[in-house]
């Protein structure tokens, strides 16, 4: 280092309010200005693919609901969906479409979440109340589905364990109008609040180019324009058979800019086209059995003699993630696990996003890409130095935010 | 070490995940939230552990996380209770057999400290407030006829 480097770091982490998970991000500034982020993952390592290795598949389900809590639904239809590519079975017509059900509903919550969330850092806690109110909402169908707020325990290898019959219809109708005649007032407040656009217009931006390159998935990237989505390119479950098409901006008349402000379009458009996902599979909804083997000493004797590997790829509320699962035959436990979370790709998309702003933008930043240390913590990665660095706060880094949004609305930045 | 009658009017909150899924963790801000909305019981969450008088911890205390936790453990000011929330933190959980957890929580803290469990994978927001609750309860016994 020259005399001349009048940069200083700046750690964020691991234990802190905006985080609500342990991870840890390195920031070197310039004055007020970043010029370096550098993330330090590793303290949600729970050895989770290694716990796997020692269990049936079966037992697996639950464990795999567990690597995180906000899409818990996410992990346990990919891990079937791995095993099933493995042994060779096939989920019933009807599980497929109950699958589907489940997911969407997941991404509504998700992103309802997440709104909230990213209201929070800006400082509108007005806006997280709100969207966690009707957050609520979801909660209740889901639970009234599948028994519990979260951790719905609802996939079996070859099937669901819990029918959505027609009873329920007008439940779930009941909740999707009603987040229907929400979403006006969502977008009145996300998109058209002056001092939110302010906030968001022109922050962390993510090009198209470094969206390809970084190999960033899910919304984060198809703000930036990138057609991806695994619904589309490979469809699974239902997907298949229902109209839907890639959420870009430019669709909308927007313009692909990769900022804060078209994530939380393209959020917010998904919440759209998962209502209307949800109302096409309910009219679809094929009959019949929704687990191809109710008897699960059958189910895991046939998969202690299934010898192979399969695959699971599913578009999680964060975008693509992936499991691979092994099984040997005889070998009552799986013989390999391995996960792969849409927050591993989109943690590499911090460093463009970051390099230039401004230290109060770093809590809508961080927040952007909806990180999920739970799933993302796999590998545990050694780092050196990890001493006294609690130099700033989160109420501090908090603090500024709620300042700058407060000089926006008087008109002096 | 004697109570204050501070306890009578709020408790204030710090969480600390020491490594969960996140369900505990998004339960928790639930019962923030205007549905369950603690705050009416002057049950604040404080951004600092110095500021605190109850530290909620969630997760199994991962290997990488347990001097972590201990540090926040020592900042935060005597009187204090912990509320283990959910069942990973109460006895590591699902994850009893795995090689990077520490934990469960109350085996590393001092012989001394006040801990309360609150059950459930993951734990539903009514039985957070009920802790809480639980927590008052129990601040107050130890203060016994102080009141």
């Amino acid at each position: 280092m020259s005399d001349k480097d009048t940069t200083y770091q700046v750690p964020i982490g691991p234990i802190h309010p905006a985080l609500k998970e342990p991870f840890m991000i390195n920031f070197r500034l310039d004055g007020e200005t970043i010029v370096d982020a550098e993330a330090h993952p590793g303290m949600n390592h729970r050895g989770i693919e290694f716990m796997g290795m020692h269990r049936n598949p079966l037992k697996v389900i639950p464990l795999s609901e567990r690597i995180c809590g906000i899409c818990s639904i996410v992990h346990q239809h990919m891990f079937t969906t791995a095993v099933e590519h493995a042994a060779g079975i096939e989920p019933t017509n009807r599980a497929r479409y109950i699958r589907t059900i489940m997911a969407e509903l997941e991404r509504i919550h998700s992103h309802v979440l997440w709104a909230g969330v990213a209201a929070h850092e800006i400082g509108f806690d007005t806006h997280l109340h709100f969207t966690w109110k009707v957050r609520e909402k979801v909660m209740d169908l889901l639970e009234y589905i599948a028994g519990n707020r979260v951790n719905y325990s609802m996939w079996t290898i070859g099937g669901v364990r819990r029918d959505i019959t027609e009873k329920m219809y007008p439940k779930v109708n009941e909740t999707l109008d009603y987040y229907e005649s929400l979403y006006k007032k969502l977008e009145e407040i996300f998109l058209g609040d002056p001092s939110i656009r302010l906030r968001t217009k022109d922050i962390g931006i993510l090009t198209e180019e470094e969206a390809l390159r970084l190999c960033g998935v899910g919304p984060t990237v198809r703000a930036s324009g990138v057609k991806k989505d695994v619904r589309i390119d490979q469809p699974y479950a239902a997907y298949g058979d229902l109209d839907l098409d890639y959420v870009i901006p430019s669709r909308y008349g927007y313009e692909n800019t990769g900022d804060v402000f078209s994530k939380t379009l393209v959020r917010l458009k998904e919440l759209v086209q998962s209502i209307d996902l949800i109302r096409q599979c309910v009219d679809q909804m094929p009959e019949g059995d929704i687990d191809s083997e109710p008897k699960k000493a059958v189910l895991l004797n046939k998969l202690k003699k299934a010898d192979g590997e399969g695959i699971g790829r599913i578009e999680a509320p964060r975008g693509e993630a992936f499991h691979y699962a092994r099984l040997k035959e005889g070998q009552e436990e799986l013989d390999c696990w391995k996960i792969r979370a849409s927050t591993y790709n989109n943690l590499t998309t911090y460093a463009p996003m970051f390099m230039g702003e401004q230290i109060a933008d770093i809590p809508i930043i961080a927040a952007c890409i909806d990180p999920c240390i739970g799933c993302m913590d796999r590998a545990e990665i050694v780092e050196i130095n990890s001493g006294e660095r609690y130099s700033y706060t989160h109420e501090e880094l908090h603090v500024l935010s709620v300042e700058k949004t407060k000089k926006i609305l008087e008109g002096s930045l | 070490m004697k109570l204050t009658k501070t306890f009578d009017k709020a408790l204030w909150v710090f969480h600390v995940n020491s490594g969960s899924c996140n369900a505990c963790d998004i339960e928790i801000v639930a019962a923030l939230t205007p549905r369950y909305d603690v705050e009416r019981f002057g049950i604040k969450l404080v951004g600092s552990p110095r500021h605190a008088d109850v530290l909620l911890f969630t997760g199994p205390v991962t290997r990488k996380m347990k001097d972590r936790v201990m540090r926040v453990y020592e900042q935060t000011p005597d009187p204090k209770v912990v509320m283990v929330i959910g069942n990973c933190g109460s006895t590591t959980g699902v994850f009893y057999d795995s090689y990077a957890i520490d934990g469960p929580i109350d085996t590393l803290l001092p012989d001394d400290a006040h801990v309360l469990y609150v059950t459930g994978c993951p734990v539903r927001p009514e039985n957070v407030i009920n802790g809480v609750k639980e927590a008052w309860l129990y601040l107050e016994k130890l203060r016994g006829d102080d009141k």
